[in-house]
């Protein structure tokens, strides 16, 4: 699916990658930013997320629900995301409507309005939307689950942002962090679909060149020191379900390492897509179901590599069965890490991790908003390289690689737990 | 704006129309090939080899409309069973095979059906659906696992007692559909699960599951004929002489009077309200002008009027819309919300307003002209990906609305008037008899 991609470095600094296909009468743009959690620090978490709300509320050119309605009304669908390292925007439209897809992002890169009563008013919004994953036990777990495993790097807060500093932002936080990150030499322009590659190349020209480009973004340039014993967290809420996380310190997907422990988190959780866009496989033969949910101690397990720019974690949520209790599991956990420390898988093992691999590359090829994503989601930590080359780089892992990952990155001293406790069984635990 | 008309304009003259031809791109009778085989089991199939995938979607008739009311979430607990284990392969087989080759399959249950989805390589569309027809004929439903199973659902249902959304709706369906199907929620409750036991579950799969009202969709890279004669071969022979029918569903008997209850969940931050009634069904004449108004009520673009009154203006709820549901049966037409629990009155009363509004004046032309326009311009999108074509193909059976729908479908979404539109609002979203749910902190 990546053959045949053009890529285009305009005057101004916006990358563009083009993907001609024409297997329906559709064109998806997505635009991604290189701004995200990881541009936050203590005072303005949530920022990011927070301008991308903005984002919809109007341009001069395209005063709010004036947007809205003429994408809708053109049969086209939109959304937005915001991530740790990036925030994208994508629409999909019929093929001979994707001008005003185009013409919207060129103008919102920099001229959306930030009034100070339409600022306050989504404020109430976004604490909305914090409440309503705080209701949900394992939102509050991985906030506590970060913040306890990244001491100083941004990576610690959640992309929506601490209460505190939702309450206080203002309008001239909000437009600062806009006009900074939103130039064109910060954003990457991935389309792909229904469209002629020179026709559109020239309208591109058109409308996105005379955006001037800007400064270069400053970053936070802030290392997480390298942790050196276990770090444990609990949170306390209500319910009767406990809840674990288990991770350990891993590097980002550049590193060469990160092939290798593909193949381990997908014989420990099963595949991962990486991704916000296409699902996944379902895990019942990996390991640590065959531990924890067969063996009863939970009622599911999962896991997540992500792909980030910055060292993340390699992430295992495990939903605990009723009365049992955490610490056996958290020893199971221990117990199938040990084996793949000791010993190395079978080739068969490797094998099948990339024939996984494959079958969820070929899913995610299905549809062009999804392929649209992609092109530019790999920029983001990487180059659409690091994707053309990702089915040949899992084939090379060997069965001693995947070994000396388990090795080298799963020790005790880099491991960070998490654990919510039901205070329905707060007596039992205590 | 009138610039940005002749922006428009002069763009559409210079730029080629698409190379594709909308119409020809999506399902119709010319490219869908519907087959039914000797055992009553109807496929749809359409070809799609621009990506080596392939999947696999349907219906059977086991749903939880048969289970009895002191074994609440019998059908729901037989599915989750089913791929335990088959006469051939064990729980671990089925899924090494499955993960194996990076396919996989999946049940859900609903009122009036059990689904299945699959997908998989196109290369190895044979063994999943080999795989399939071994699960829905042959499941041993071994005792070990019902067990597992059975503390799972209870995880779950405790997990859905913490849940504000899932709560409000729960209560919803009780208040709106008292004495119907549709009020008794598809996993059931603690107290029915515990007393199912194995014996029930091989009952209840000998009694409704069978080849008779199933629907199967198979989209992806392989030829039609082809995928025929494979479904022919695994599971042509499959005959089930026991297997029920589904019971006409009961009218839904209107409310005397707006009901208002409330679940307190302590601890949460926030609280889920969800507002509204019983709506027409998918094969109702009157869906489509039902759908065109729910989206302006709810949907178009920020969540329609809803979104624009207690998101936008109120800045009460990150999420405020409406839904129509649908179904085979009179599925819910409601409105919902996530609002702080201090703000609970006022977004139902914004919410009120809004309904009154609405069936009181109805749609503008203007509103109803963008909402189909959207309807229509957008039905390209639906068949992005094989999964969307599947479910589409699905409905189209299960809905009788006939192969050539999707080509006839913007004819009937422009025909729709805004009185249409008015009087099924008339007769469904009644704002003096609606049912109201709250669930969250008091």
């Amino acid at each position: 699916m990546l053959d045949d991609i053009k890529r285009i470095k305009f005057s101004n600094g916006l990358l563009v990658l083009l993907k001609e296909i024409h297997t329906a009468p559709l064109i998806s743009q997505w635009i991604w930013y290189r701004v995200g959690g990881r541009d936050e620090f203590p005072g303005i978490t949530g920022i990011s997320h927070w301008v991308e709300h903005m984002q919809f509320k109007g341009t001069p050119q395209f005063p709010q629900g004036v947007l809205e309605k003429l994408i809708a009304s053109q049969g086209g669908v939109w959304n937005a995301f915001t991530y740790l390292d990036w925030t994208a925007y994508f629409e999909t439209m019929p093929a001979d409507k994707i001008d005003l897809a185009l013409r919207l992002e060129a103008d919102r890169m920099r001229n959306t309005l930030f009034e100070d009563e339409i600022v306050n008013a989504e404020r109430t919004v976004i604490i909305s939307e914090r409440q309503g994953a705080e209701n949900e036990p394992l939102f509050r777990l991985n906030e506590a689950f970060h913040q306890a495993a990244f001491k100083a790097h941004p990576y610690s807060h959640d992309v929506i942002g601490s209460l505190e500093d939702l309450t206080r932002m203002d309008r001239d936080d909000l437009y600062k962090h806009y006009r900074t990150y939103y130039v064109p030499n910060n954003a990457v322009l991935a389309l792909a679909g229904d469209f002629e590659g020179e026709r559109i190349l020239e309208r591109l020209v058109e409308i996105y060149e005379p955006v001037d480009s800007g400064k270069e973004p400053p970053r936070l340039g802030i290392v997480e020191p390298r942790q050196t014993s276990q770090r444990r967290v609990v949170v306390d809420g209500p319910g009767e379900t406990a809840y674990i996380k288990i991770g350990w310190h891993i590097p980002p997907a550049t590193n060469p390492d990160f092939w290798a422990l593909n193949v381990l988190g997908s014989l420990l959780t099963g595949p991962s897509s990486h991704s916000i866009i296409g699902g996944g496989i379902s895990n019942k033969t990996s390991r640590l179901y065959q531990v924890i949910v067969e063996g009863e101690l939970g009622v599911s397990v999962s896991g997540s590599l992500p792909a980030t720019i910055d060292p993340h974690l390699f992430e295992i949520t495990i939903v605990l069965n009723k009365n049992q209790d955490a610490e056996t599991a958290i020893n199971a956990v221990g117990e199938v890490i040990q084996q793949m420390q000791e010993s190395p898988p079978t080739e068969q093992n490797v094998a099948r991790a990339v024939k996984q691999a494959k079958a969820l590359f070929a899913y995610g090829s299905e549809s062009i908003t999804n392929q649209a994503a992609w092109l530019g989601f790999t920029e983001m930590f990487a180059s659409y390289e690091w994707f053309r080359s990702y089915l040949d780089n899992l084939a090379k892992v060997t069965t001693y690689d995947v070994q000396e990952m388990a090795q080298k990155y799963f020790t005790p001293q880099n491991l960070v737990l998490a654990i919510y406790r039901p205070t329905g069984n707060m007596d039992e635990n205590e | 704006m009138s610039e940005e008309k002749g922006t428009f304009n002069q763009l559409r003259s210079n730029q080629k129309a698409s190379s594709v031809e909308v119409y020809a791109t999506l399902p119709g009778p010319d490219d869908v090939k519907r087959q039914q085989l000797d055992n009553g089991i109807v496929l749809l199939c359409r070809e799609n080899f621009n990506s080596p995938s392939v999947v696999i979607s349907g219906t059977l008739t086991a749903g939880g409309i048969f289970d009895p009311d002191e074994k609440l979430g019998l059908a729901d607990f037989t599915a989750s069973a089913l791929m335990r284990g088959t006469t051939k392969h064990s729980f671990y087989q089925i899924y090494d095979i499955l993960e194996s080759s990076g396919a996989g399959i999946g049940f859900g249950c609903g009122v009036n059906s059990l689904s299945f989805s699959g997908r998989a390589l196109a290369e190895d569309l044979p063994v999943l659906l080999g795989l399939l027809a071994e699960i829905l004929q042959y499941p041993t439903f071994p005792e070990e696992h019902i067990e597992k199973l059975r503390t799972q659902i209870m995880t779950g249902l405790a997990i859905r007692d913490q849940d504000t959304g899932d709560m409000a709706g729960l209560l919803f369906d009780r208040i709106v559909y008292d004495k119907h199907p549709y009020s008794r929620p598809i996993d059931g409750y603690r107290e029915t699960v515990a007393n199912i036991d194995r014996s029930n579950i091989v009952d209840f799969h000998n009694q409704t599951y069978g080849p008779k009202g199933m629907v199967m969709a198979i989209v992806g890279a392989v030829e039609p004929s082809y995928a025929i004669e494979v479904v022919d071969r695994v599971l042509g022979s499959w005959r089930n002489s026991d297997q029920r029918l589904s019971p006409e569903l009961p009218p839904v008997v209107p409310l005397p009077k707006t009901v208002t209850q409330r679940v307190n969940i302590p601890g949460k931050y926030q609280a889920d309200i969800i507002m509204g009634g019983a709506g027409p069904s998918s094969c109702s004449p009157e869906y489509l002008a039902a759908s065109l108004g729910n989206s302006v009520l709810g949907q178009f673009g920020m969540m329609g009027r809803i979104g624009e009154v207690v998101r936008e203006k109120a800045g009460l709820a990150y999420y405020a819309y409406s839904n129509l549901s649908g179904g085979i049966g009179p599925g819910p037409w409601y409105v919902s919300a996530g609002v702080d629990p201090q703000n609970v009155e006022r977004a139902i009363d914004l919410i009120l307003a809004e309904i009154k509004r609405f069936v009181k004046e109805g749609v503008s032309e203007s509103e109803l002209r963008d909402s189909q326009e959207q309807y229509v311009g957008s039905l390209p999108l639906a068949f992005e990906s094989n999964a969307g074509v599947a479910t589409s193909l699905i409905n189209l059976e299960r809905f009788h609305q006939g192969l050539d729908y999707f080509r006839r479908f913007p004819g009937l979404v422009r025909n729709v008037t805004p009185e249409e539109v008015l009087q099924v609002t008339q007769r469904y979203l009644d704002p003096e008899h609606l049912g109201i749910a709250v669930a969250g902190p008091e």
